[in-house]
């Protein structure tokens, strides 16, 4: 579904990541580690046509990142849900509004999807809070916001930047468990984060693989964890 | 589910900011500019046609002779007249002609018959046009005291002066749009910066440029289109209320709409939301590009 092949990047300075080749199959379940500032988010940005490569190539869907128009990138960006670090709403909608976004910009109509959305709010436990503005949220209101719009558009691909970033250990379970049920549902997941805890706790209830990042490389980790 | 309605994807944008007002607002004067510069235009262009097609082909021949030559000089110059080339007809003033002609200046009991007054021919040119440096030669030959008033020396530079004032009603309204469009885009620059981060949003969950654009571009049309039309009412109001001085007040007067004309302010506001359109359209197109 996305495959690096020797891709490098670096923003202007020196190189940040180097030499990445890795596949994401579908239905896949990865944790991306590593300490802050290794490039995670990088990375990631890199998955989503956010970043184009300094070097190498990255195909997403089949397709060069490269050779796609900005118009390529806006479709596949809705065959892709990213949860980002900082999840940015626009403060002047509801949070329903903001998680039926995707669908109204791909010109959906989303009066159309109701119900999808209705039971989306529940299933992330926000039904009560779809009138609320995004700036009333709590964190993880927030990240849970984040998560259900990141699937209104039904993905085969979903991208979380440290969802569990600023919530504390039941919420970040909880967020987990979310997204647990997203891959058994068939989506490929790649969750970054650097809480090793979090990695251990999903162990037990999904064959995930870890990378790290070291050494400006993506290694696949063993079982040291 | 209160969801974006389909008709109302204007509303990712936050509500209406201060350039959005602005752009109301400069709107609405430069339409009431417009609107001037378009009657200007338009009185302009009347009063050049109104001389040129008036005086354009009448001319006068001038006889001063002693008070015995008159008659056969008058004589002879409608001979000479009658067998001119371009001369569709002519014929001598009658005295009472003259003292009506002189009478605003020199009052009703002027005794025209006993004092040495010219006598006046008027002549008609016809389509084929007059050679009038032939007539003078011929004139100077058949009667020595004729002298041909062609008033297209006093005519022309009128005419010239009238064409110039429609040609400056056209650039003012050139640059009307001009400053309209310039403004706009600035103000649509000023909306999209402080937009940053919805149109970042908009574009990480998969807008294309188009649909950002579309949410920038319908609100400026809109707005322009409302000042310009509350302009351009206010502009007609200004033009239909102008007093009524009648015909001695000349061009003054002549400043206004006539007839069909009036129909030419009415496309006003849909050209300034067309320049809004294009305009905010280039601005946000051109600062998207700019995004990843
Ligand atoms: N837009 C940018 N321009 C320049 N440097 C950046 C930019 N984004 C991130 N970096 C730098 O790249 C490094 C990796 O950042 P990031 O990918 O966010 O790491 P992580 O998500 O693992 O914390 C950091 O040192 C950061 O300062
Ligand atoms: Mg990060």
């Amino acid at each position: 579904m996305i495959e690096l092949d020797s891709v490098s990047h670096s923003y202007g300075g020196s190189e940040l990541l180097g030499g990445l080749a890795l596949r994401l199959p579908p239905g896949s379940f990865h944790f991306l580690t590593g300490p802050s500032g290794a490039g995670k988010t990088t990375f990631l940005r890199l998955c989503y046509a956010e970043l184009a490569p300094t070097a190498g190539r990255v195909r997403i869907f089949g397709k060069d990142v490269r050779a796609m128009s900005r118009d390529d990138v806006a479709h596949t960006r809705r065959r892709i849900g990213v949860v980002h670090q900082d999840c940015q709403f626009l403060d002047h909608l509801s949070v329903a509004e903001n998680v039926a976004l995707p669908l109204s910009v791909a010109g959906r109509n989303a009066a159309d999807h109701a119900g999808d959305l209705a039971d989306l709010l529940g299933w992330v436990g926000l039904d009560t809070r779809a009138e609320a503005l995004p700036p009333e949220l709590s964190g993880g209101e927030r990240q849970r916001a984040a998560l259900a719009r990141a699937v209104i558009m039904g993905p085969e691909l979903i991208l979380a930047d440290e969802p569990t970033g600023n919530v504390d250990w039941e919420m970040s379970l909880r967020i987990l468990h979310l997204l647990i049920e997203l891959n058994r549902m068939g989506k490929a997941i790649v969750i970054a984060t650097h809480d090793l805890n979090l990695i251990r706790a999903a162990k037990a209830n999904v064959s995930a693989r870890v990378l790290r990042i070291k050494d400006r490389r993506v290694q696949l980790a063993g079982a040291d964890l | 589910m209160p969801a974006l309605r389909p008709d109302r994807s204007d509303r990712v944008v936050p509500p209406a900011g201060m350039p959005v007002r602005l752009t109301q607002l400069t709107s609405a004067a430069m339409a009431f500019l417009a609107v001037f510069a378009l009657a200007l235009s338009l009185a302009a262009g009347r009063l050049a046609d109104r001389w040129s097609d008036a005086l354009a082909r009448t001319a006068t021949v001038r006889i001063s002779a002693p008070q015995g030559q008159m008659t056969t000089q008058t004589e002879a110059v409608l001979d000479v007249l009658r067998t001119t080339p371009g001369v569709a007809s002519a014929r001598a003033l009658s005295a009472d002609e003259q003292r009506a002609l002189l009478e605003p200046w020199f009052g009703p009991d002027l005794p025209v018959d006993r004092l040495p007054l010219p006598r006046l021919v008027e002549l008609v040119e016809g389509p084929e046009g007059l050679d009038a440096e032939a007539l003078r030669l011929r004139l100077a030959g058949e009667a020595p005291g004729a002298v041909l008033d062609d008033h297209t020396r006093w005519r022309r530079p009128l005419v010239a002066a009238a064409d110039r004032l429609r040609l400056f009603g056209w650039v003012a309204l050139g640059l009307i749009g001009a400053a309209v469009a310039s403004m706009i885009t600035l103000a649509a620059n000023a909306a999209l910066a402080a937009n940053a981060r919805v149109i970042e949003v908009l574009r990480l969950v998969g807008a294309r440029d188009v649909f950002i654009a579309r949410a920038f571009v319908r609100r400026f049309t809109r707005r322009a289109l409302e000042g310009a039309a509350g302009g351009t009412a206010l502009g007609m109001l200004a033009m239909a209320l102008m007093p009524e001085t009648g015909e001695a007040g000349g061009f003054l007067t002549g400043l206004g709409f006539r007839g069909w004309h009036w129909l030419w302010p009415l496309a006003v506001p849909p050209l300034a939301a067309l320049v809004a359109f294009a305009a905010t359209r280039a601005a946000a197109l051109r600062m998207l590009r700019g995004l990843t």
